[in-house]
């Protein structure tokens, strides 16, 4: 077992097992939209868009240690600004996606100033202010906005070639977004920029005395993270077709950060646990409970707290360290009875040998040994 | 190659320091001494802009220093460690080590996200530079593991292997030998000699440590109550009345 461990390892078997990893996930991304029904793919299309967010939440709170409460704004700045181009302007629906894109950058830009003098809980205030501020807001600017009533815009529309039902033809849409966004997130924490920013998470001054600018990497984040929010917004208007201020009330940007913290802060693919736990959570706790489904995701999301502190994403790793940590006392417990075996050592040589290659080759090996001398010492003392 | 002059720096109605002067030449080693609180952590602040002095001036090559913002100290050649550790304890040794090299990158954020070639080739050169500096002091086995739970002697080599990334030309140390055993001790002042020489490095050493001092440097500086109480040779400093007042006090 432990050549078999070693084996896998190695580098290159490492890379083998990545690629595969890979390669079948791309095959069940691909295929899940012709095997589930469409009210599915329509749930799994709101994963893809809600893990877009939550990377960009995950950059600015799981990488660069700031918080933020108010993501669901960017989120409707970005809806918002599809719906409008698509409502007001007529433009094509490629179109509105850098223009959500780079305005809420440049909005995260703008409200990533505060971050750079506010930290903690303060910085939450601030940002919690404007995802309360933005629906009224929404609701006042009626003739751009349409107020309270909202806008209702053209879906995506699958082109003839492809084929494909319009539910399927959305999906891979958001699919294709949501892979570049992710990749993007990734490429970033893994270049220079990716490390500043954890670097001033960890240690700021020492950051800084390493030539780490923090104003810049410290802003830059929220504009990063604001984009991200903004992209899925957008992709919200592509596949919902409508939008209203009451969609986007503080309890999103709430109900993002629940997320994206059980998917597991700092995680590279806790985003999509996260936005999993988002999509799926509240509709189950609906059927669980029609009277409090509010209560059901609360206590769900204690229960995974206390389950997995480090998130979802960090739960394979937790237990595969429990496993480990007891795997060592189980092939520990031989040599602890063997003394016992040791004391009638006429008695029976055998099993001694044969124990020993027991423990070695097979897992079930130490049960047997234990079970072999707790019988033994008796029969010696009998003897 | 370092001027420091007059510097004072008050905390409310502490003087932390008061008027220091003294002077670094190019490729000496210069121990900073003096009782706890003497203001020996201040100065280093202020050279690494950490902190803003009242009054004074500090020149590098002849810059003032004081006009460098601080995430620009390390571009300029400078480069230090910290009393107590100033790792970054969720990233690896090899990435706490690239950080050093921060200031000689250039990718920006929008060339990292899409990665482009120029990016890829940066990262190789900074990660085989970092691997180089591990191998070095002797860190490559733990280049993987996080900059937390290491013993306390490796975190103090992963400071030193960050601040080499850096390539400064001044390198700061801030209690480098502090809380580690007597052996350990012997080998981190050997690392400091030979790496010294390897990259031609002028030091400043802040140490309590009196046999790593006058074993390193050339010149001490003895500070006391934010002032300079003595400076010279190391020989001279351990029979100065001033020094030995201050460190040992006089019976009454």
């Amino acid at each position: 077992m432990n050549t078999i461990v070693t084996a896998l390892g190695t580098a290159r078997a490492r890379r083998l097992r990545a690629a595969l990893t890979v390669l079948l996930a791309t095959a069940a991304a691909v295929g899940a939209p012709f095997y589930f029904a469409p009210f599915q793919v329509f749930q799994l299309t709101m994963v893809l868009l809600y893990a877009v967010a939550l990377a960009g939440l995950n950059l600015l709170v799981g990488f660069g240690g700031q918080i933020s409460l108010g993501h669901g704004a960017f989120f409707a700045a970005g809806a918002y600004t599809a719906a409008v181009m698509l409502d007001r302007y007529g433009t094509g629906h490629l179109a509105t996606l850098p223009a959500a894109a780079a305005g809420c950058f440049l909005l995260g830009l703008g409200f990533g100033v505060p971050a750079l003098r506010l930290r903690g809980l303060y910085l939450a205030l601030v940002t919690l202010s404007f995802a309360v501020f933005l629906p009224p807001l929404l609701k006042r600017l009626e003739p751009v906005t349409g107020g309270s009533m909202g806008l209702t815009v053209d879906k995506l529309r699958p082109p003839a070639w492809s084929g494909l039902a319009e539910d399927q033809w959305t999906y891979f849409v958001v699919l294709a977004v949501t892979t570049v966004a992710l990749l993007c997130a990734r490429n970033l924490l893994r270049s220079r920029a990716g490390r500043a920013l954890r670097a001033v998470r960890d240690n700021e001054s020492a950051a800084e005395v390493m030539g780490v600018r923090l104003s810049l990497h410290k802003t830059l984040a929220f504009a990063w993270s604001a984009m991200f929010a903004g992209v899925a917004g957008c992709l919200y208007t592509w596949v919902i077709g409508f939008v209203s201020p009451d969609s986007f009330g503080f309890v999103l940007s709430i109900t993002l950060l629940a997320g994206l913290v059980v998917g597991g802060l700092a995680s590279l693919y806790g985003p999509l646990l996260g936005a999993a736990f988002v999509m799926y959570v509240p509709s189950v706790s609906q059927d669980l409970s029609e009277a409090a489904p509010g209560v059901v995701f609360g206590l769900l999301i204690i229960t995974v707290m206390f389950v997995a502190p480090t998130g979802l994403a960090g739960l394979p790793g937790r237990v595969l360290a429990a496993v480990a940590r007891r795997r060592p006392r189980a092939t520990a417990a031989p040599p602890g009875p063997a003394p016992g075996t040791g004391s009638a050592p006429e008695a029976e040589p055998g099993p001694e040998a044969g124990s020993g290659a027991l423990t070695t080759l097979t897992p079930p090996g130490p049960a047997v040994v234990d079970a072999e001398p707790v019988g033994a010492p008796p029969r010696t003392e009998k003897e | 190659m370092l001027a420091v002059d007059g510097i004072t720096v008050r905390f409310g109605g502490i003087t932390a320091l008061d008027g220091v002067a003294f002077t670094v030449e190019p490729g000496t080693a210069v121990g900073l001494i003096g009782p706890n609180g003497a203001g020996k952590t201040t100065l280093f602040n202020c050279l690494t802009r950490r902190c803003d002095p009242d009054g004074g001036e500090m020149r590098f090559e002849g810059e003032d220093l004081l006009a460098v913002p601080p995430h620009a100290v390390a571009g300029r050649g400078i480069a230090r460690t910290f009393q107590n550790l100033g790792l970054f304890p969720q990233l690896t040794v090899r990435e706490n080590v690239m950080v050093g090299a921060h200031s000689r990158g250039r990718t920006g954020h929008l060339a990292a996200a899409l990665r482009l070639p120029r990016v890829r080739r940066e990262e190789r050169e900074l990660r085989d530079q970092a691997d180089d500096l591990l191998r070095r002091l002797g860190l490559a086995d733990v280049a993987d593991h996080p900059a937390s739970g290491l013993p306390f002697g490796t975190l103090k080599r992963v400071e030193l292997a960050r601040a080499l990334a850096v390539r400064p030309r001044l390198l700061l140390l801030d209690e480098p030998v502090n809380g580690l055993s007597h052996g350990e001790v012997g080998q981190f002042a050997d690392l400091v000699r030979s790496v010294r020489r390897e990259f031609d490095l002028t030091l400043v050493v802040v140490e309590h440590h009196m046999g790593f001092v006058m074993g390193l440097c050339d010149k001490v500086v003895c500070l006391d109550f934010g002032r300079r109480i003595a400076e010279g040779p190391p020989e001279d400093i351990q029979r100065d009345p001033a020094v030995v007042e201050a460190y040992l006090g006089v019976a009454a």
